[in-house]
């Protein structure tokens, strides 16, 4: 009677323990409709690049304004580690990256379809000093002076990668000369997990410049009036022009939702949010 | 043993099972996605190699200042009451309940050469943020208070009638320490540093912050395993395994140490 009770109770764990593993997974696969019903509430869950954290929490909230019952949840984080995590099955609904790259790596692995892809907006990059400028950087040769201290996000991040191709454009410039390229780098002294890392160390005067997209300054002076740093404008001929890409995860719950958020996203509404912050529109 | 007895202890494992898998299984998982062929081949790759050296040499030095600083310190908790120890305990303790990350803007902050001893460090001519002198400050910051709090319960675990019959025989304050202290100490003084040497193996948030991140210079294996989990998961992977398995034979170690000295 005992050995009885004794496998009753393991069997009904193990199956307890079974049905909790299993319970979570399947909704999204199978594509079956969150209930709204329970909870009233719909979300929608949006992977954002960091830079675009405090222009999309805008955008999110006007538009949670226009669709009464909905929550929009945001992850922001450098688009190549979202990639990472939604190509390991992260609920999302939306994606929005810093790069071609990153949204490439998702559409190859089939949970985003390409000709749905669409850019929403553009970034420029910028250099940032100290207010008290320390190294007196005033022009793009300063940078390769001999001495300096410059941090650059690590080419993992777009905007890394970024801030290598300005180098590579002003080393092919005859006034930088080919050597530009390499005694700039020879001055950075850390490449950076993020472009927010980048503009932290900056602010704090520990380095005497970085690369930063414009929209990085944008956010500050949006958020605080004013920003610890000065910025260096880097010319068109040399500057890297970013497109960022957005489109709907496939298997999503909220399909019609995603679309309509990219719609607004896209409308001229969501395109002066951006503005404000410091992004470029895109010409439609 | 009674039946009854057997029921319960099985009811025990049941319940005790769940965190113990919790814990096993991911770090399985990590074995699982790589092989020794792939650890091997990414030892080969430059980046690899420059993060283990920069995580041995800059572990290695912690480690030495940690047993420099951290001797005295923990004699002086283990062997000496005071007015506000508990306080100084306290203190002892906030490191390692602090989110490194906090660790690194603070260090950051203090080290940085805006800092207020980084500026007139910096005024020496010795720059600190961005270098290994940063790594190290960060590792010993964040891995210090493993040893210190082993080392205290070492020396308060010394029988005072040991000490006061070597006073008795004249032994001098050197020789206590030689001969009496050490050797009753060893085994809580190894599996200390170890343990120190091991989390500052793994330091990642307070170094990144702090030191920053530079290949062959500040990046280390936590660092090389952030990046590269964005960029090269297989590298990213072989690296975490390695780390697996490094943390695994020195808490081996520790345990073994451990159990020769008191058995």
């Amino acid at each position: 009677m005992r050995l009885k009770t004794r496998h009753i109770f393991l069997i009904l764990a193990t199956m307890w323990l079974a049905a909790g593993c299993r319970s979570t997974a399947p909704s999204r696969a199978t594509g079956t409709p969150a209930s709204p019903s329970t909870s009233g509430v719909v979300t929608l869950n949006v992977s954002a690049a960091a830079s675009l954290t405090e222009a999309f929490a805008e955008i999110g909230a006007q538009f949670e304004e226009t669709h009464s019952g909905v929550k929009v949840v945001f992850n922001f984080a450098g688009s190549q580690q979202l990639a990472q995590q939604i190509l390991e099955g992260a609920p999302e609904d939306v994606f929005a990256s810093a790069n071609q790259k990153q949204m490439d790596a998702v559409i190859s692995s089939g949970l985003i379809s390409a000709d749905t892809v669409e850019p929403f907006a553009h970034n420029r990059l910028v250099i940032i000093y100290p207010k008290d400028n320390p190294a007196k950087i005033t022009a793009l040769q300063d940078l390769a002076k001999t001495g300096l201290r410059l941090v650059l996000a690590a080419k993992e991040v777009p905007v890394g990668q970024y801030s290598l191709d300005f180098l590579d454009l002003a080393s092919q410039d005859s006034s930088l000369g080919p050597d530009y390229q390499q005694a700039v780098l020879k001055n950075v002294v850390s490449y950076e997990e993020n472009v927010k890392a980048v503009l932290a160390k900056v602010e704090l005067g520990e380095a005497d410049g970085g690369i930063v997209y414009t929209s990085d300054l944008g956010n500050v002076i949006a958020a605080q009036g004013d920003a610890q740093v000065g910025k260096l404008e880097i010319p068109d001929a040399l500057n890297v022009i970013a497109t960022y890409p957005i489109a709907p995860i496939l298997g999503s719950e909220h399909e019609a939702l995603s679309k309509e958020f990219i719609q607004f996203v896209l409308s001229s509404e969501g395109q002066a949010i951006l503005g404000k912050y410091g992004f470029l529109p895109v010409e439609k | 043993m009674p039946p009854a007895k057997r029921w319960t202890d099985k009811a025990w494992l049941l319940l005790a099972a769940p965190l113990l898998l919790f814990f096993t299984v991911p770090v399985l998982m990590l074995l699982t996605r790589t092989s020794p062929e792939r650890i091997i081949e990414s030892l080969g790759m430059e980046s690899v190699q420059q993060a283990v050296w920069v995580s041995l040499r800059t572990t290695l030095v912690s480690l030495v200042i940690i047993l420099l600083f951290g001797t005295p310190l923990g004699y002086w908790m283990g062997r000496h009451d005071f007015r506000l120890k508990r306080l100084v305990d306290t203190l002892i303790d906030l490191p390692t309940v602090l989110p490194p990350s906090v660790a690194g803007v603070a260090l950051l902050i203090t080290f940085g050469r805006r800092g207020v001893i980084g500026g007139w460090i910096e005024d020496l001519g010795i720059q600190i943020a961005f270098t290994q002198a940063a790594v190290i400050l960060a590792q010993v910051f964040i891995a210090a208070p493993f040893y210190v709090k082993a080392a205290a319960l070492g020396f308060a675990g010394v029988d005072q009638e040991i000490i006061e019959a070597a006073q008795l025989d004249g032994a001098s304050r050197w020789h206590m320490l030689r001969h009496i202290m050490l050797p009753i100490t060893r085994s809580a003084l190894l599996s200390g540093s170890m343990m120190s040497w091991a989390r500052a193996l793994g330091e990642f948030g307070a170094t990144i912050i702090f030191a920053g991140n530079f290949p062959g210079r500040t990046q280390t294996m936590p660092t090389a395993i952030y990046l590269g989990f964005q960029m090269d998961l297989q590298m990213a992977l072989s690296l975490s395994a390695i780390l697996v398995l490094i943390s695994l034979i020195s808490i081996l170690l520790v345990k073994w140490i451990v159990s020769q000295n008191s058995g």
